[in-house]
């Protein structure tokens, strides 16, 4: 089970690429209620979107993404069936990405 | 002798374990935090956190609008929507202003995309979320102030 949900619709030439990614976006600044502790930082740095293995988008993120992030954007020359590839990396390391069809 | 094989053996396997966590974990991190601008995401104040993200403080109006709530009833949680018609954007950052660290996040536009960008951000209290373009190595600039009655780091 990918991390990350995605759309993208082609119409008028333009593609609109909708996407939600589940991650807790920790911003380390938050105590734990339990135990008193600090909750480390835990947040997505970086998210790509490729289209046909070209990029269309870098996004930079802080911790001041909400958690489970969303993302729109849109771009020009995308067609019906084209592969569109989305990942991310975070502050620890780990990394996921999805591909999915431009319907 | 068979004992000190398996000694042996162990030795070999936890020496690969370790070599494999370097390289899994370790590197990768690095590499990564190589291409985030973490200068421009620890500022503190709007005029430092613009000028290592965007490498310059002042910005002429543009034909940007940004759409978000006038009032937040959950600062964590604040759709933001920017979008300009300027042509040649390179990228498109999201500031709040009084956030202890005021960059949000910054997009990096390819050749195709569109000057469209939209997603939700935290907001600590009432501040002005501001928007920079940089197009043709032109900065431009929008604002619009979003209160919010509950803030967003506290969680």
């Amino acid at each position: 089970m990918s991390s990350i949900k995605v759309r993208a619709n082609a119409q008028g030439g333009s593609t609109t690429v909708k996407c939600l990614i589940s991650h807790p976006m920790e911003t380390g600044q938050r105590k734990d209620s339990k135990t008193g502790k600090m909750i480390p930082a835990h947040f997505i740095q970086e998210v790509n979107a490729e289209h046909n293995g070209s990029n269309v988008l870098t996004a930079l993120w802080g911790p001041a993404i909400s958690k489970n992030p969303y993302l729109s954007f849109k771009f020009s020359g995308g067609n019906k069936g084209d592969t569109l590839k989305i990942s991310w990396v975070d502050n620890e390391g780990k990394s996921d990405s999805v591909e999915t069809k431009i319907g | 002798m068979s004992m000190k094989r398996r000694t042996f053996l162990k030795g070999t396997l936890a020496a690969g374990t370790v070599g494999m966590a370097v390289s899994a974990g370790l590197l990768t991190p690095r590499a990564v935090m190589a291409a985030w601008p973490k200068d421009a995401f620890e500022a503190k104040s709007m005029d430092d956190a613009m000028q290592a993200t965007v490498g310059g403080t002042s910005a002429s109006a543009g034909d940007i609008s940004i759409k978000a709530p006038d009032i937040a009833e959950n600062g964590a949680v604040v759709p933001v929507t920017v979008s300009t018609s300027i042509s040649g954007v390179e990228s498109i950052s999201i500031f709040a202003k009084e956030n202890a660290n005021p960059l949000t996040s910054s997009y990096m536009l390819g050749g195709n995309t569109e000057g469209f960008v939209s997603t939700r951000i935290k907001m600590g209290k009432t501040s002005d979320v501001i928007a920079v373009v940089k197009a043709d190595g032109k900065l431009y600039n929008a604002t619009k102030e979003v209160k919010v009655t509950i803030g967003g780091c506290g969680g």
